[in-house]
């Protein structure tokens, strides 16, 4: 395995992450987006800057307009970005979207989608969860229907990250007769395509698809017929571990945060961090951080070197940043008392995007079963 | 990446020649495993001839400079050796405080003198180590020992007691913390000296333990006299010379977490527990707990790797050895917690008939585990370091 330390260059990416996204007002910026509570929920100067810089294209290939990178450096623009709880859909069109293009689209998919979402000019949204469909892909019952020389798709999609003002869609459907899953690129404004916006806890952008006898081309189809499932998995872990690094950052920034509360809040005449019931709780936390970190790069790494371990140590990865992530910020709003509960304080918004990140592409224990499935037990 | 394979293969061939056939597969039997002295046998003679095949070539203690009995290796070419060991299921051929704790301490604060006379002794397995740290009321608070050591010309006279000197009855040397100074604050006033147990005036009981007989003792001194030129470090800086000793302790008691495992936890569950119709364990609860122990150890693994490659890229070593000694032994507890829960009530044999060595060993095995998080500083004071030193939260 590559070495479980970050380079020069990608101590570097990670900085001038973490520049632009402080430089545009971090959290805060995350609180206005909430309260102006417009339907994309993000900032398209700051999906444009972040084009400019190049992360649009880290994980793919130069000939495409990309940087040639890998996950490894994916992540770093993640956890960036969950430190200051940024809201632009780089996981759900970048790493996912445009990875699924890059891995399994033809030749012509490529040329349509992929140079534009590393310029920031189209922006795909992958539709994986349906009503009751929890987190397992293969249960997906959206019905893909031959219509002449092309298909027909029915059914609707929940909770489509990214999904309001998307360029474009993935929808995993069934094809009649067939015995898999086929995945169709979509495009926003096809006839029969309803794209209603959602408001989740964590304020993000994300939208119901409901699919009334959708008409789409042959050549629609991504991949082969009934040979979805097997580049939507890839896609699948890339993206999760993508997510991994994000809530890494939001775990790390909620953590510091409340360890300089114990600093500065006084009870009792004395800091609170001075009680030995809150210090314990504090080095626990700063532990679990501390593995979390471990299985990311661990994860990142193997899914970039190609291991035969990848989807043990994504499964692992985010097992543990789930379970982290849930520990540190209820621990959190807990240390900082009744001002975490107040919405003035942030600390309310990094749990909210905690739950989000943790449901996201399946919580501890799917990943638990996932983990002992892969290992034969 | 040329050079390691190149060395795999120079230590392969190695092994394979001068490792004994008959400790090939003992890995997990403790028997097998030497910390060499003059008062312990090698239960296995071959234990022996592999201490010394290895001690010619440097391998009992590889990363030792070869001036002092060593091979010189770099992190990751001992890796490879210890991989090599592993792949014919070797113990290692050394064991023992002087490996793992006064060697590595001796290179990092002794004089050249000191390093001379003690390491190359330490890595040919001539003489046995014991540590005098704990006494009966200084264990967390360390720094409140109360072991005198006064000055008499060329020699310190030390009058006190140790307790949970592991291995005292069989060691050679102890190196010990005593009380040079009274009067300043308590840290302020301790040396770190080493003791000849043959010297006049020790005198080294036994302690049973509820896993029954251990290897622990109970190590009284009466007017023992010392040279002045076994003090390790400066006199009175000794709390500094501890610190850093405690971190080799640490990390080698927290290694366990990843240790040698005596069982796979799924095989032991798949025995005790059964399976169903498409072979998993047949208690989803069970499994759950199963798979959990695996992920830890798999993640406090990669912590440990990603440690070790930081240190490799030239980062500098922190409080890190705490949080491995934590992480690694309420692992190895909760894992053997868990071992005795598959086993269930065939756990619960102490000797005789009824039960399998395998599962005698266990029973004896979990209850030693129970003082993983109590020795080398318990958790909590792991956790105290941790928040002063990482954290920085205020007294």
């Amino acid at each position: 395995m590559a070495p479980l330390v970050l380079t020069a260059p990608q101590n570097m990416l990670a900085r001038t992450a973490a520049e632009l996204i402080e430089k545009h007002g971090g959290v805060d910026r995350q609180r206005k987006l909430r309260d102006e509570a417009g339907e994309l929920g993000y900032s398209p100067e700051v999906w444009a800057e972040m084009a400019d810089l190049g992360w649009l294209g880290i994980p793919f290939a130069e000939e495409h307009g990309g940087l040639g990178m890998g996950m490894a450096e994916t992540v770093l623009i993640t956890e960036a970005m969950g430190r200051g709880l940024a809201p632009e859909p780089f996981v759900s069109a970048v790493v996912f979207g445009g990875g699924l293009i890059a891995d399994a689209g033809s030749s012509e998919q490529v040329a349509a989608w992929l140079p534009p979402t590393i310029e920031g000019e189209k922006k795909l949204a992958p539709a994986l969860l349906e009503p009751g469909g929890r987190y397992r892909v293969a249960r997906t019952s959206t019905a893909a229907e031959r219509n002449g020389g092309g298909w027909s798709l029915s059914g609707e999609k929940t909770q489509v990250v990214g999904g309001v003002g998307a360029d474009g869609y993935v929808i995993p459907a069934r094809a009649a007769g067939g015995d898999g899953l086929t995945l169709f690129l979509v495009p926003a404004g096809a006839g029969g395509l309803e794209v209603v916006a959602q408001r989740r806890v964590d304020s993000r952008n994300s939208a119901i698809l409901r699919l009334n006898g959708v008409e789409v081309a042959a050549d629609a189809v991504l991949g082969e017929v009934d040979g979805g499932l097997e580049p939507l998995g890839r896609a699948v872990d890339r993206a999760t571990v993508a997510v991994c690094g994000e809530m890494l950052g939001v775990m790390t920034e909620a953590f510091e945060r409340t360890i300089e509360y114990l600093k500065s809040r006084s009870q009792f005449g004395v800091l609170i961090g001075t009680f030995q019931a809150l210090k314990h709780r504090a080095a626990k936390m700063f532990i679990e951080i501390e593995l979390s970190r471990s299985t990311v790069m661990a994860a990142a790494r193997a899914l970039d070197d190609g291991s035969d371990d990848a989807e043990l140590q994504v499964s692992n990865a985010k097992a543990r940043c789930s379970d982290a992530l849930i520990l540190v910020t209820n621990e959190a709003l807990q240390m900082h008392g009744g001002i975490g509960m107040t919405d003035e304080h942030d600390v309310g918004l990094f749990m909210k995007r905690a739950r989000a990140l943790e449901f996201a592409f399946g919580d501890a224990a799917f990943h638990r079963e996932r983990f002992a499935r892969l290992r034969g037990f | 990446m040329t050079d390691l394979s190149a060395f795999r293969e120079e230590a392969r061939a190695w092994v394979e020649a001068n490792s004994p056939e008959f400790l090939r597969g003992k890995a997990s039997d403790p028997n097998a495993w030497a910390a060499g002295g003059r008062k312990a046998p090698f239960i296995y003679p071959e234990s022996r001839d592999w201490l010394l095949a290895a001690a010619d070539r440097g391998f009992s203690v590889p990363t030792w400079p070869e001036r002092y009995g060593g091979a010189g290796l770099s992190r990751d070419e001992a890796i490879v050796l210890h991989e090599e060991f592993a792949r014919l299921a070797l113990p290692m051929p050394l064991t023992g405080f002087g490996y793992s704790m006064i060697g590595p301490t001796l290179l990092d604060h002794g004089t050249e003198a000191q390093r001379t006379e003690h390491l190359p002794k330490i890595a040919r397995g001539e003489i046995r180590w014991c540590q005098g740290y704990s006494e009966p009321n200084a264990g967390s608070d360390l720094a409140s020992l109360a072991t005198s050591a006064v000055r008499d010309g060329d020699f310190y006279v030390i009058n006190g007691q140790k307790i949970w000197t592991s291995g005292a009855d069989e060691a050679d040397w102890i190196f010990m913390l005593v009380r040079t100074d009274p009067d300043v604050k308590k840290q302020r006033g301790i040396t770190f000296i080493l003791v000849d147990m043959e010297s006049p005036g020790v005198e080294v009981r036994p302690i049973r333990l509820i896993s029954g007989a251990s290897p622990f003792c109970e190590t009284f001194f009466h007017n023992v006299r010392a040279p002045v030129h076994q003090v390790i470090g400066e006199v009175n800086s000794g709390w500094t010379v501890a610190k850093a000793l405690l971190g080799h302790e640490r990390t080698s008691i927290g290694g366990m977490g990843r240790g040698r495992p005596r069982a796979s936890l799924p095989d032991l569950a798949r025995d005790y527990v059964g399976v169903d119709e498409s072979g998993r364990i047949h208690d989803p609860a069970l499994r759950e707990r199963v798979t959990q122990c695996e992920m830890d150890a798999m993640s406090y693994g990669l912590t440990i790797r990603r440690h070790g490659d930081g240190l490799e890229a030239g980062h500098k070593p922190g409080p890190e050895s705490s949080m491995f000694k934590y992480y690694g032994t309420e692992l190895n507890m909760r894992r053997e917690e868990l071992m005795l829960s598959i086993r269930g009530p065939q756990a619960l044999g102490w000797e005789g008939e009824g039960f399998e060595p395998a599962e005698l060993d266990q029973t004896r095995t979990w209850l030693r585990s129970r003082a993983n998080s109590i020795e080398g500083g318990t958790s909590e004071i792991q956790l105290n370091i941790i928040v002063k030193r990482v954290l920085g939260l205020p007294d």
